[in-house]
């Protein structure tokens, strides 16, 4: 079950999976695929296990089953680097290409994939405007953020509850503008409370969408505790 | 053995004669032994001669012949045992003035001497385990230890039923294959299974390894504290007794208060101090605080500066104080062998007995010391069973090798079994273990490309390029930290370090105990918690339970024993006699066979309350699998906590058939399941996937900037799990588990041993020995619900809040299209 989340008085649905849906313009948006990261590992001697772009694709497929959308977003980073697509094994490159060829498809650029591969279909921008939404992969300054969805910073919140520690990647949004959640199996998080994150939103402070098993739920900033240093180094370099 | 003085060179007799010493027998032995090309290992307590025992041989041999290159190899668990050992070697050589060249070899060595090191070796190399590891995979390591004569052991018992003596024993086998006829030399404390401890010294030699019983001294004087206030029904602080305690150590010349966890050493020291009138140097030790502050402790305490050190098991091995006369050991002892090894911290001439106190910090701790002086008396020592060699450390010496020189498989596999904890390893699992190094070893083949270990022409693997090689030299060892966190002061000065998992429970202002004072925690910088002084004498956070360690088998079974046998009551003070007559009126006495159970109503919950006596760990486990099934039976179980010694659970209705309840059949489908998503699991994976090089603590080009590279492993663990749940890195994880933290081995021993044995008492309200565990409830996390009604719970505390409305509760999906195949 999703939580409704309005951006810029756009109507938006925050899926459990960490996907955004907007219904109406029937659009599916996510986040940081980050396909093949795990061979990119491997390539530098960590022998990751290889199963994270089937894992990916398997996620997305189902949420493109449920949800018909009639334009899929991906907002960059959507390729853990710019040999990715060549070491896409063949079962998971005809199937990305079957997931594509569906319905309209847009690949954001990133920082990771600034050229995205053409081999699999799809449309390739560096940003989208779609009525009252912007979508881009990074943040830009809040003076410009009216309607913002982007990417890229991995946000992760965590809380205490009863004494136990619940943390996992979450949507950030103070109303204005959001940020989705890494999408890959991979792909690590970057705490909301870093300043990387935090000092997007202004002084009346932001809000998480925490995907539970299946439901999202809300928190207010000053419900969640902080990371230690550790976690965050898993996020990708801001600005990187 | 006959204590043969003539064994001694006239050089050396004379040497022992100007220190006023005469040849310990042992000391003899451990050279006659030597003589005859025998390798042995000395039982002895600290001190007595037990490290020149071990070298004397070494130092006749090397003063007679001069030989060039390695001839003594000394391994010690500690870098600070290794430096002081060095140091009392150099006092016979340079007092003898033998032309034999000793030096260390740890992580601090600079790298020039390092270098020269492995170009010309010192005839005695004192280093670590893991440094040994580090020379085996060079290139020169055949050339090093070729004609190496004798590998020295100290505080083998601590190394040895461990994942470093797991990595060890690999490096030992690879000696024997580099120099067959290399004597070894174990140095232990008293253990319970001596025999044991000779065969995996002497694993894949031709003989065996000749046991040498040191002096075993007078018997230690050990006794309970019996305090003026009454001894409380739970808890671990002992703060009633520490009146007493204070004057323990004012009547004593120097005093070691050991406890058993690092909250305990903060809120004992604190309590001592607000108590130390005299202002008594009384100090505190503990593995997390900054080294220079230990190191700072220990010069003090080694000067005879200090009348009492407050300390965990950060001082259980090694470094010899000497002045101690008095140990204290505040809280129970958990096991008769680790009490010993304390005691043997105190006093170490053998005419005199060690002298110790110990306070029972709780009801069922005064059980345990009484226990636990009972199983020292009756030479009963307890010791884990022997372990099974990880097959993460395997890996992890698999490509240390492959860096050193080519091998076949066939060869390594013969020689890896050598090692005692791999005498039984299967070659299908050494096959899979060699495949994880090269590829990964996944099903599906796709890192074929970017193996780390490849096979020449000959079909004899090697490291694949150098970055594999740098990888592993800057990631060797078994030693996995908890993620930790630098303590500081808004002024940047380090207090030391604390677990991350500690301070994840903490908000912002709370206090807490760190490095003997109270603080409050500010903010989160980098790696960094800041924090500040708080002047409040009481943290508002309790301090966290790290480095329990659960009650032996052994001693659980006394417990039981004591509590059956009413004629020993007497030795209990007052108050505790008091509760079990109660307890007898009420209800049953738990009994040294079988299994009582008494359930009973409170509140509106009823509670089921088993005296298992099994330790934490497995009843924690058992806790997991217990409230799954009442889940199934339809009881509504609600939490459940556990102690050493009992667990309690409740539910909304109340349990029946407990024959079934406690059936062997728990271990099977629910443990899988359980074990499959327990956050235990993960932790283990972790470990495991950072020893075997799944994960680098440290990459190369990286090691500089101070920036560990920590990929989430919890994500690993879940593809892994999904698309290969067979794995060789999850077998290994598995393996861990039901040894460690989930101890399952014992939950299906007392599981086996209680069937058809249980006793059931149904009572109309709670008992008192129920009493202890029902005051844990509420201090500990409670049943592992699912996270969404956790998140709910969290969320219901802020319905009031404003935000509350934008959460989502039973607004229906909005499928933007007609679903296709439905759920998701």
């Amino acid at each position: 079950m999703g939580a409704r989340v309005t951006v810029n008085q756009a109507g938006l649905l925050a899926d459990p999976a960490g996907a955004l849906v907007w219904p109406e313009h029937r659009c599916l948006v996510v986040a940081d695929l980050h396909l093949e990261k795990g061979s990119s590992y491997a390539a530098h001697g960590r022998m990751l296990p290889p199963y994270d772009t089937r894992t990916t694709l398997a996620r997305l497929a189902a949420l493109i089953r449920h949800y018909r959308p009639s334009r899929v977003v991906c907002l960059g980073d959507s390729f853990h680097d710019r040999k990715a697509a060549a070491r896409l094994p063949e079962g998971e490159a005809a199937q990305l290409k079957r997931l594509v060829v569906a319905q309209r498809w847009t690949w954001i650029a990133g920082n990771h994939d600034p050229v995205p591969p053409t081999a699999f279909g799809g449309e390739i921008v560096d940003e989208l405007t779609l009525g009252p939404l912007c979508f881009r992969h990074q943040p830009v300054a809040r003076e410009h953020a009216a309607g913002e969805v982007c990417g890229h910073l991995h946000p992760k919140a965590a809380l205490s509850v009863r004494g136990r520690r619940i943390s996992g990647p979450c949507f950030v949004t103070d109303g204005r503008r959001i940020v989705l959640p890494a999408f890959g199996a991979y792909a690590g998080g970057l705490d909301v409370l870093d300043p990387a994150i935090a000092s997007l939103f202004g002084r009346g402070g932001f809000r998480v969408l925490m995907p539970g098993r299946d439901r999202v739920h809300a928190f207010t900033r000053d419900r969640l505790s902080a990371f230690s240093g550790t976690n965050r180094l898993a996020a990708p370099q801001v600005g990187a | 053995m006959a204590a043969d003085r003539n064994l001694l060179p006239p050089v050396f007799a004379q040497w022992f004669q100007t220190r006023g010493w005469t040849p310990h027998p042992h000391q003899l032995a451990m050279l006659a032994a030597a003589r005859a090309g025998r390798s042995a290992l000395l039982i002895a307590p600290t001190g007595g001669g037990k490290t020149l025992a071990g070298f004397l041989p070494s130092l006749i041999e090397l003063a007679a012949v001069q030989p060039s290159g390695l001839h003594t190899l000394y391994i010690s668990p500690l870098k600070a045992l290794a430096i002081d050992v060095h140091r009392n070697v150099e006092i016979p050589i340079a007092d003898m003035a033998l032309p034999i060249r000793a030096e260390t070899r740890t992580g601090d060595t600079p790298s020039a001497k390092r270098a020269r090191q492995r170009r010309k070796p010192p005839q005695i190399l004192m280093t670590t385990p893991e440094s040994l590891a580090l020379f085996l995979s060079y290139p020169e390591a055949p050339q090093i230890f070729g004609n190496l004569a004798c590998i020295v052991i100290d505080e083998l018992h601590a190394l040895a039923n461990t994942k470093r003596g797991d990595l060890f024993a690999l490096g030992l086998a690879r000696l024997g294959g580099l120099a067959p006829a290399a004597r070894r030399v174990g140095l232990s404390a008293t253990i319970a299974d001596p025999d044991g401890l000779a065969r995996w010294l002497g694993s894949g030699m031709d003989r065996p390894v000749m046991t040498i019983k040191g002096p075993s001294g007078a018997a230690p004087d050990i006794s309970i504290m019996t305090p003026a206030a009454r001894i409380p029904w739970s808890g671990h602080m002992a703060l009633h007794a520490m009146p007493e305690v204070y004057a323990a150590i004012r009547a004593a010349r120097t005093t070691i208060v050991f406890v058993n966890t690092r909250a305990q050493t903060e809120l004992v020291f604190q309590a001592l101090w607000r108590l130390n009138n005299d202002n008594l140097p009384i100090a505190l030790h503990h593995g997390s605080l900054a080294p220079e502050q230990r190191r700072k402790v220990e010069a003090a305490m080694a000067a005879g500066k200090l009348r009492a050190v407050v300390a965990t098991s950060s001082l259980d091995l090694g470094v010899d104080w000497g002045e101690v006369d008095l140990v204290i050991q505040v809280g129970a002892p958990k096991g008769a062998t680790r009490l010993l090894q304390r005691i043997g911290r105190s006093n170490h001439r053998f005419d005199e007995p060690s002298r110790a106190i110990l306070v029972p910090a709780n009801r069922f701790e005064m059980l345990e010391c009484r226990a636990a002086i009972e199983a020292i008396r009756a030479d009963e020592l307890d010791g884990d069973p022997p372990r099974t060699g990880g097959l993460d450390v395997l890996a992890q010496h698999i490509l240390g090798l492959s860096c050193s020189r080519p091998f076949h498989a066939d060869d390594l596999y013969t020689e890896v079994t050598s090692a005692a904890p791999y005498a039984g390893l299967s070659r299908g699992d050494f096959d899979e273990t060699l495949a994880f190094v090269a590829t990964g070893g996944y099903a599906l083949r796709a890192y074929d490309r970017y193996r780390r270990m490849r096979q020449d022409e000959d079909g004899r693997w090697r490291v694949a390029n150098g970055l594999a090689a740098r990888q592993y030299r800057l990631n060797v060892g078994t030693i996995v930290e908890a993620p930790m966190l630098d303590v500081r002061l808004r002024n940047n000065r380090r207090l030391g370090q604390i677990e991350e998992y500690f301070i994840q429970f903490l908000e912002l202002g709370d206090t807490f105990m760190f490095a003997g004072h109270v603080l409050r925690y500010e903010a989160m910088r980098e790696t960094s918690v800041i924090v500040s002084r708080s002047s409040g004498e009481t943290p508002n956070v309790p301090a966290y339970a790290g480095g329990r360690l659960p009650l032996t088998t052994q001693l659980s079974r006394r417990v039981r024993g004591l509590l059956e046998d009413q004629a020993g009551w007497r030795e209990f003070s007052a108050d505790v006699q008091e509760w079990l007559r109660l307890q007898r009126l009420r209800s049953l006495l738990p009994r040294r066979e079988g299994l009582l159970i008494e359930s009973f109503p409170r509140g509106r919950k009823h509670f089921l309350v088993a005296y298992c006596f099994e330790g934490r760990n497995a009843h924690q486990t058992l806790g997991m699998l217990l409230t799954r099934r009442m889940e199934r039976m339809g009881l509504k179980p609600l939490g459940f906590v556990a102690t050493d010694y009992v667990i309690a659970v409740w539910s909304l209705r109340p349990a029946v058939r407990f024959d079934t309840l406690f059936d062997q059949d728990m271990l099977g489908d629910d443990l899988e399941a359980w074990m499959a998503e327990s956050s235990m699991l993960k932790r283990t994976f972790r470990n495991v996937a950072v020893i075997a090089g799944l994960i680098e603590r440290r990459h190369p080009g990286e090691e500089k900037t101070g920036r560990q590279v920590v990929f989430s492993s919890d994500l690993i663990y879940d593809v892994l799990r999904k698309h290969e749940p067979g794995h060789v890195l999850l077998r290994a994880t598995r393996a861990d588990a039901a040894s460690g933290l989930t101890d399952v081995r014992r939950l299906a021993d007392m599981l086996a041993r209680v069937k058809g044995r249980i006793t059931h008492r149904a009572l109309r309200r709670v008992s008192p020995l129920a009493v202890p565990v029902l005051l844990e409830v509420g201090k500990e996390s409670v049943y592992g619900a699912a996270i969404d009604s956790l998140l709910d719970e969290a969320a219901q505390e802020l319905i009031a809040e404003a935000t509350a409305e934008e959460a989502d509760d039973g607004v229906a999906e909005l499928p933007l299209g007609p679903p296709v195949g439905g759920d998701r």
